[in-house]
C-alpha cells in the first residue's frame, strides 16, 4: 500500500515537472546572472541537494568549494571560494543563476555550467574520450539544480 | 579548518638530490615565452613527502627497474640490418641530453619528432626493425632510459624556427577550454597549481619527469596518455597519441619547464 502511494506520488511529481520543466535553451538569466523563476516548477529538496553536491558523478561540488557543514564528506577543493554563508550572501535566484551557469555571474569563470547543453568545444561522452553523440544532457536536471539551490539556502553561517 | 579532509600534505619547499648526487632543480624562473607564470616548479614538489622520498634514491624508485630492462634492449640486435642502439649510440650515455630537447625538429624527416618517434625513427629507418607501440612497455621503458641519463640538465626545448609553428598551436591548445566542463589546461595547472581539486593537489603539470610511474597505475606512464586522460577529465572528446595536435601540445608544454631539469623516471600519485 505504501509502495503504491510512493509510486503515485513520484508520477504525479514527475508530472507536474515534466509541465514545468524550463529548457536549457529557454533560460532567462537577469543582467547580472540571476535567474527569478524555478527551473523546474517544484521546489527544491535540500536534503537531495546535499547528496548531489557531495557526490562525484554529480554536481561534485566540494571538488573545488570547501563546506563546512559538509566536513563529514571528504574532500574539499580550493579552486573555488568556500560556500559557507551562501545563503547569506545571495537570492534564491542569484545561487539558481550561479549554479546554473555561473559564466552569467563571473566572466571566464572556471566554473562549469550544471544547466547547459550547447557552445562547447570537443564536447564528450562524459568521460570516456570518445565524441558526444546526440545533444549533450546538462550535467544536473532542472530538478536537481532547485535541490542543490535549496541546500545552497541553508548555509547562511560563516 | 578542511586540513583534516585533504590528502597527505606536501612539503613544498623541499630540494631534490638523487642518489646523493644528482642535484635536480625543482623550482626556477618561468622561461620568457610563458605570460602566465613568475615561478616554475617541478610535479615532485607537490606530491607528499612519502612519494617525494621514493624519487630521492634509484633503489626505492619502481621506475628503475624498466630503465634496467632498457639497457638490454639498447644492447640487443634487432630487424634487418643487424643493428642494435649500441651499434650507432655506443652507450645510452651518449645520447644524455637527448630528453632535454625533445619534442624537436628533425632536419631528415622534416618534422618534429617526440622523443619516441625518434626512437622509433631509429628502429625503423637503421635497424629495420618494427616500431614500439607508443607509450607502452618498451618504449616507455628505452624513454626511462635516455630520460635517466639526462637527469640533472636543463630542459631546454627550442621553440623558434622550424618549431614556431608546433610551438603556436601548442600555446592555442593549452589555452583552449574543452569539454563539457569547459576548462583549459590553464584552468587548472596555470590559475589553480598549489590549489587541491577534491583530494588532487594541482601542479603546473610540467612533463620535465617523464616517463613518471605512477603509484595510482604501478607502471610507467606517457606524456601524451596523461594529457588524454586530462583532456577526458573535462567530459571533452580527447586527441589520439601522436596527432598533431597533441605533438605541439607536448612540445609547448615541455618549453614551458625550460629549466627545470630532467628528472625521468619520476614517481608521482
Ligand atoms: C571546477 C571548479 C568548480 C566546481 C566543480 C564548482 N565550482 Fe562553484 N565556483 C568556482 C569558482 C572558481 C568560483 C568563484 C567565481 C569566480 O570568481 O570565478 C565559484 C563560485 C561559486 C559560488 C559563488 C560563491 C561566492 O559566494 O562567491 C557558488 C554559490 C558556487 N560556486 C556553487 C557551486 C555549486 C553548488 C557547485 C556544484 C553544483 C559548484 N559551485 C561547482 C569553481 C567551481
Ligand atoms: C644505424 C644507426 C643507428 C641505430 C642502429 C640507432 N640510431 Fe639513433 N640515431 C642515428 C642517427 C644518424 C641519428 C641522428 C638523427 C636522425 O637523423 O635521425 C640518431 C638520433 C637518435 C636520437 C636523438 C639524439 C639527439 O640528441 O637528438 C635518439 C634519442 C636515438 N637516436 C636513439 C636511438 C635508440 C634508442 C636506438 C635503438 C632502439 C637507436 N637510436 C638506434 C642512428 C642510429
Ligand atoms: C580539471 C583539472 C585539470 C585539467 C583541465 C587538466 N589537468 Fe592535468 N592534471 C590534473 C590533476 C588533478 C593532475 C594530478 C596532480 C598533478 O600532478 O597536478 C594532473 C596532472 C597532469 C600532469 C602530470 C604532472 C606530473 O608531474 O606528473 C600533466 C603533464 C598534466 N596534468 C598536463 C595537462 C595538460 C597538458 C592539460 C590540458 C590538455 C591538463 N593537464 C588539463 C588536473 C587537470
Amino acid at each position: 500500500m505504501k509502495q503504491m502511494f510512493l509510486t503515485a506520488a513520484v508520477l504525479a511529481c514527475a508530472t507536474v515537472a515534466k509541465a514545468e520543466v524550463v529548457a536549457p535553451g529557454d533560460v532567462q538569466f537577469g543582467e547580472y546572472g540571476a535567474i527569478e523563476a524555478s527551473l523546474s516548477g517544484v521546489p527544491g529538496n535540500a536534503d537531495s541537494g546535499l547528496e548531489i553536491m557531495v557526490t562525484r558523478g554529480k554536481g561534485n561540488c566540494i571538488a573545488c568549494h570547501a563546506v563546512s557543514a559538509l566536513e563529514d564528506y571528504p574532500f574539499h577543493g580550493e579552486v573555488g571560494p568556500s560556500l559557507d554563508g551562501v545563503g547569506a550572501r545571495w537570492s534564491e535566484a542569484e545561487l539558481r543563476g550561479l549554479v546554473a551557469n555561473a559564466k552569467m555571474t563571473f566572466d571566464g569563470t572556471v566554473m562549469p555550467a550544471f544547466y547547459q547543453t550547447t557552445g562547447f568545444n570537443r564536447p564528450g561522452n562524459a568521460f570516456t574520450g570518445k565524441a558526444a553523440e546526440g545533444e549533450l544532457d546538462p550535467l544536473l536536471t532542472a530538478q536537481e539544480i532547485e535541490d542543490v539551490v535549496a541546500y545552497l539556502m541553508t548555509l547562511n553561517e560563516y | 579548518v578542511f586540513a583534516i579532509a585533504s590528502a597527505a600534505q606536501a612539503d613544498e619547499e623541499a630540494d631534490l638530490v638523487v642518489n646523493g648526487e644528482i642535484e635536480i632543480t625543482v623550482r626556477t624562473s618561468a622561461p620568457e615565452h610563458v605570460d602566465g607564470l613568475r615561478d616554475i616548479y617541478s610535479g615532485w614538489v607537490f606530491r607528499s613527502d612519502e612519494t617525494q622520498a621514493m624519487q630521492m634514491d634509484d633503489f626505492d624508485n619502481p621506475g628503475m627497474i624498466f630503465v634496467e630492462e632498457a639497457i638490454e634492449a639498447f644492447n640487443t640486435v634487432e630487424g634487418s640490418e643487424g643493428n642494435s642502439c649500441a651499434s650507432c649510440h655506443d652507450t645510452p650515455e651518449n645520447l644524455a641530453g637527448a630528453r632535454a630537447t625533445h619534442p624537436k625538429w628533425n632536419d631528415n624527416a622534416e618534422e618534429i619528432r617526440t622523443l619516441g618517434m625518434q626512437i622509433n625513427g631509429c628502429r625503423t629507418e637503421q635497424m629495420g626493425a618494427e616500431p614500439w607501440a607508443a607509450d607502452k612497455g618498451d618504449m616507455l621503458a628505452m624513454e626511462a632510459l635516455l630520460a635517466s641519463v639526462s637527469r640533472g640538465m636543463p630542459v631546454n626545448v627550442q621553440i623558434d624556427g622550424p618549431a614556431e609553428a608546433a610551438y603556436e598551436l601548442g600555446r592555442e591548445l593549452y589555452y583552449t577550454r574543452t569539454g563539457q566542463l569547459d576548462l583549459s589546461c590553464a584552468s587548472c595547472h596555470e590559475q589553480n597549481y598549489g590549489n587541491y581539486i577534491r583530494a588532487d593537489h594541482l601542479s603546473q603539470g610540467q612533463i620535465n619527469g617523464f616517463p613518471t610511474y605512477r603509484l595510482k597505475n604501478a607502471k610507467l606512464n606517457g606524456v601524451q596518455s596523461r594529457f588524454r586522460g586530462c583532456v577526458r577529465d573535462t567530459r571533452a572528446e580527447t586527441y589520439a597519441v601522436n596527432s598533431p595536435e597533441f605533438i605541439a601540445l607536448e612540445l609547448y608544454v615541455a618549453s614551458r619547464g625550460n629549466g627545470l631539469s630532467v628528472e625521468g623516471p619520476s614517481v608521482r600519485n
